[in-house]
């Protein structure tokens, strides 16, 4: 009996042994199952996700025009203080002194893509956008203004 | 058709002519060695450059694919960086042995190639005992990894090294006994009448299933005894961040690695001489007219197919199966590897005595 | 703290001392093991945590409700969703907050995805520390599939940062539900895969079988919880026990095994990704139709007392206190862990094992070092 059980332990030994290389010998053959993604060079036919969070942008129309009122929700709702609003005071054709938004520091070095300071926006001025690489040789360049030089708000946004 | 004995025995004549015999031989000599060690060169560069692609593949990913067309120039790459790494002595560490480590390594590989029969009647030295050198050689290559471990003064080094060093002791008595089992069915020990007795078929197919049995013990064996997956505890990664080449950089580490993969090549291409038939081309029985075909192929490509067959379905273990545990490892040689090898050998006796293979 | 400072070398009766990472190649993180060795026998194992301590209950006292969320998909980030599910319902279980039924389906199948892709990598990293290399590969082409799913709803592949208190985000994207149904079909007809590489291969089976034993008592003194102690037959999976969102729905099986070895725990984890592909196989088509967030208020503020909720991750139990002084920040915050309870039981299992064996441990441990760490 002790004959029977070692020679049924080889066999069944062997045999998982083949069953594990057949599967490996499998993708061996099969070149069509590679999934690699050659990064540098697909850049072009790269499309990633709408919703995918890369950094914090404020979009602007033709006009240079864009939507942020200077509320400072986005700043009151970032964990980790990574905007910053910075506010004046601008004169309206009427003559009265009305709040805008002079720059809005957004230092990328911090910022934690969680998101939330998009959805605590009430009047939708940011957006993530979907770019990844944000690497850059001098430090500097990861604290970015979002509103562009001379742009004002649209109409009817309050 | 060209051949490699003629470009050879060219060579030799000329040698004769033109010098005294002396200095033939010694040119001889100085030309073999250069061979040997630009046949070592290119092999590790080939072979490293064949473990990464197939491993690559069977692992659904490409292999390197940006130094050169196809990735091939990488092992280029590969000995430069080890060219310029510094090669660092570890602080207590016994300098002599640890220089020597590598050195031993690489002189064993290079003394073990010298019965091979890499065409026909191209060979470096026609020894009539030539499968009990190679036995008798490949015995050394334990001092070398026990004596790297022990000069390299670290504990890691120390416990891998003492795990190789059983393992190789144990694992060569199935080697052995692999080998013998072909011994007693030729009946000679020299390489040159194993291949030449098999003109009428590899052993592989006369020598039916107890050769087989054979074969299968004499791959496990020989992975085991080049420290190769799934048998490498020796300089398992996982566990013991490589355990008795550690303390090596650079140059010698270079080595070390040749030596492996060198190795892998040696013994792949004892199991090809004996098993597959060396640079015989496949003849079937008293197929004339198929056996003319076949030798329309030159024999040095046969005896490099065969060899790289062997060489892949060693690098396939490595990538498939993960690793034994030292005392499981020991348990598979004395509990069942010699046991079956020496029934195997019994039973290749009667067969041989009886004739019962083809 | 005197052994702490005493010089690494040989103990009296011929041990020595070794130091297994913190930098290792048995990628689990920075855990750092002193381990005392008598040849190959482990005589006592140490660990020595806080490599990866980056204080986060402390800075969640300054950060607000909505703010201390995503904190916590960094400390186990396998099981991100998870544990951002278990933030949230401690803050609605304070601010008495009724979640729709559509965020409560959405949660569970990220959630259940999340325990799948937490699997896929815990087999392949398994397997790679066992010395075979292949599976990890293998597991990671399944990984990528979840991945992708999660970017195209939530925004991220690995911290996700998508529920909030009173549901999730943003709705689910238009494609999630054939892309899912496309990754159930991938999954099954992969699952065979694993079991021909791995689970039936012989060197496997005896590298795992009879090694790491825990006991049932022992599981249940140490704390352990999740597919540790199920594999010791305890019965302690949270979605049973404790059901919370849509867990009292659905139909699966609890996976138990009797074993107590590595081997028992390896079958546990393998089984509940087949139990979690069934669970998003009976809600994928169910979705029902609703709010995906609640309305609450801008600012939360929970009223004043203390407040516990256990989810059940990938690794464990995890659970989450607050104490609440009635401000917009808590006063403190306490994460229980998993993986700090599982660690525990190491050195019990690891004593008069192999050094062989303390890796196979360690893989069924399933441990991440941050979670531990936090």
């Amino acid at each position: 009996m002790f004959i029977v059980k070692y020679i049924k332990e080889v066999f069944g030994a062997v045999k998982s042994l083949l069953v594990g290389m057949k599967r490996t010998g499998y993708y061996f053959t099969h070149h069509k199952e590679i999934i690699t993604e050659q990064y540098p060079d697909n850049r072009e036919t790269l499309n990633l996700p709408e919703r995918f969070k890369g950094e914090v942008v404020m979009p602007h129309d033709e006009n240079n025009e864009h939507r942020c009122t200077g509320c400072t929700a986005c700043e009151l709702a970032c964990p980790n203080g990574t905007i910053k609003v910075i506010t004046k005071f601008d004169i309206t054709p009427e003559g009265k002194k009305k709040k805008a938004i002079d720059k809005l520091v957004y230092h990328l070095e911090l910022c934690t893509m969680c998101n939330l300071c998009v959805v605590a926006c009430p009047s939708d001025a940011i957006v993530m956008a979907q770019t990844f690489e944000h690497s850059v040789f001098d430090r500097a360049e990861l604290t970015k203004i979002l509103n562009n030089p001379g742009s004002k708000i649209m109409e009817g946004i309050e | 058709m060209w051949s490699l004995a003629g470009i050879t025995g060219s060579i030799q004549q000329w040698l004769q002519e033109t010098f005294s015999p002396t200095w033939a031989l010694i040119l001889q000599m100085v030309l073999v060695g250069v061979a040997v060690i630009s046949l070592f060169a290119v092999l590790g560069l080939v072979l490293v450059m064949m473990e990464r692609k197939v491993s690559a593949w069977m692992q659904i990913r490409l292999g390197p694919n940006r130094v050169g067309p196809k990735g091939m120039l990488q092992s280029f790459a590969d000995t430069l960086k080890l060219l310029v790494k510094e090669g660092m002595t570890p602080g207590g560490a016994d300098k002599f042995l640890f220089n020597l480590a590598p050195f031993l390594a690489i002189i064993v590989a290079m003394l073990l190639m010298a019965p091979i029969a890499f065409a026909r009647d191209f060979q470096i030295w026609n020894i009539n005992i030539g499968v009990l050198y190679v036995s008798a050689i490949s015995s050394i290559s334990v001092i070398s990894i026990l004596m790297a471990g022990w000069a390299s003064n670290n504990k890691y080094s120390l416990m891998g090294a003492m795990r190789s060093g059983a393992q190789i002791v144990s694992y060569e008595l199935s080697a052995g006994l692999a080998i013998l089992s072909i011994v007693v069915l030729t009946g000679t020990l020299d390489m040159n009448e194993i291949i030449l007795s098999q003109s009428d078929g590899w052993w592989i197919f006369k020598g039916h299933i107890p050769v087989i049995i054979a074969f299968v013990i004499f791959i496990i064996a020989v992975t085991a005894e080049t420290n190769r997956a799934p048998f490498d505890l020796a300089e398992a990664e996982s566990e013991l961040t490589a355990g008795f080449h550690t303390e090596y950089s650079g140059m010698k580490f270079a080595l070390f690695f040749l030596a492996e993969y060198v190795n892998v090549f040696i013994v792949c291409s004892i199991g090809a001489t004996l098993f597959l038939g060396g640079w015989m081309p496949l003849h079937i029985g008293n197929w004339q007219g198929f056996n003319h075909v076949m030798d329309y192929i030159p024999s040095s490509v046969w005896f490099m197919g065969k060899t790289f067959f062997l060489i892949f379905l060693i690098m396939w273990f490595r990538w498939t199966f993960p690793r034994l545990r030292i005392d499981q490892l020991l348990n598979l040689e004395w509990k069942y590897l010699l046991p079956i090898g020496m029934f195997n050998l019994l039973l290749i006796t009667v067969m041989a005595i009886l004739g019962w293979h083809f | 703290m005197q052994h702490l400072f005493e010089e690494i070398g040989t103990t009296n009766e011929g041990d020595i001392v070794i130091n297994v990472g913190p930098q290792h190649p048995a990628t689990h993180g920075v855990l750092h093991l002193v381990i005392t060795l008598n040849g190959e026998t482990i005589k006592k194992v140490e660990p020595h945590l806080g490599y990866i301590h980056r204080s986060i209950e402390k800075m969640c006292e300054s950060l607000t409700y909505r703010q201390f969320i995503y904190v916590t998909s960094r400390m186990d980030y396998l099981s991100a969703h998870i544990n951002n599910h278990a933030c949230a319902l401690c803050v609605e279980k304070g601010m008495q907050i009724e979640v729709p039924e559509r965020a409560q389906v959405i949660r569970v199948l990220m959630d259940e995805l999340t325990r799948i892709a937490s699997h896929e990598l815990w087999w392949g990293a398994m397997a790679m520390d066992l010395g075979a290399f292949t599976p990890f590969f293998h597991a990671f082409r399944e990984r990528e599939n979840i991945n992708d799913i999660m970017e195209e709803t939530c925004g991220a592949r690995l911290t996700m940062n998508y529920m909030v208190p009173g549901g999730v985000m943003a709705d689910i994207h238009p494609n999630f539900q054939r892309r899912v149904k496309s990754f159930i079909e991938l999954f099954r007809s992969k699952f065979d895969e694993y079991n021909e590489m791995v689970t039936g291969n012989v060197i496997f089976r005896n590298r795992m079988k009879d090694v790491g034993y825990l006991s049932a008592e022992d599981a249940i003194s140490f704390g352990c919880t999740g597919p540790t102690a199920r594999g010791s037959g305890v019965s302690c999976d949270i979605r049973k026990i404790y059901p919370y969102e849509a867990y009292n729905k659905v139909n699966f099986e609890e996976v138990l095994e009797t074993g107590g070895d590595s081997l028992a725990r390896y079958m546990v984890r393998l089984r509940e990704m087949q139990q979690s592909i069934s669970i998003i196989e009976q809600l994928i088509d169910n979705i029902p139709e609703g709010e995906f967030q609640a309305k609450t208020k801008a600012v939360l503020k929970l009223p004043k007392g203390e407040f516990y909720t256990r989810v059940e991750t990938a690794r464990g139990e995890f659970g989450i206190y607050i104490v609440s002084e009635g401000a917009t920040t808590p006063y403190r915050i306490r994460f229980r862990s998993p993986g700090f309870s599982n660690l525990s039981a190491l050195d019990h299992m690891a004593r008069g094992s192999k050094l062989g064996d303390l890796v196979a441990m360690m893989g069924t441990l399933d441990l991440v070092i941050p979670d531990i760490d936090r």
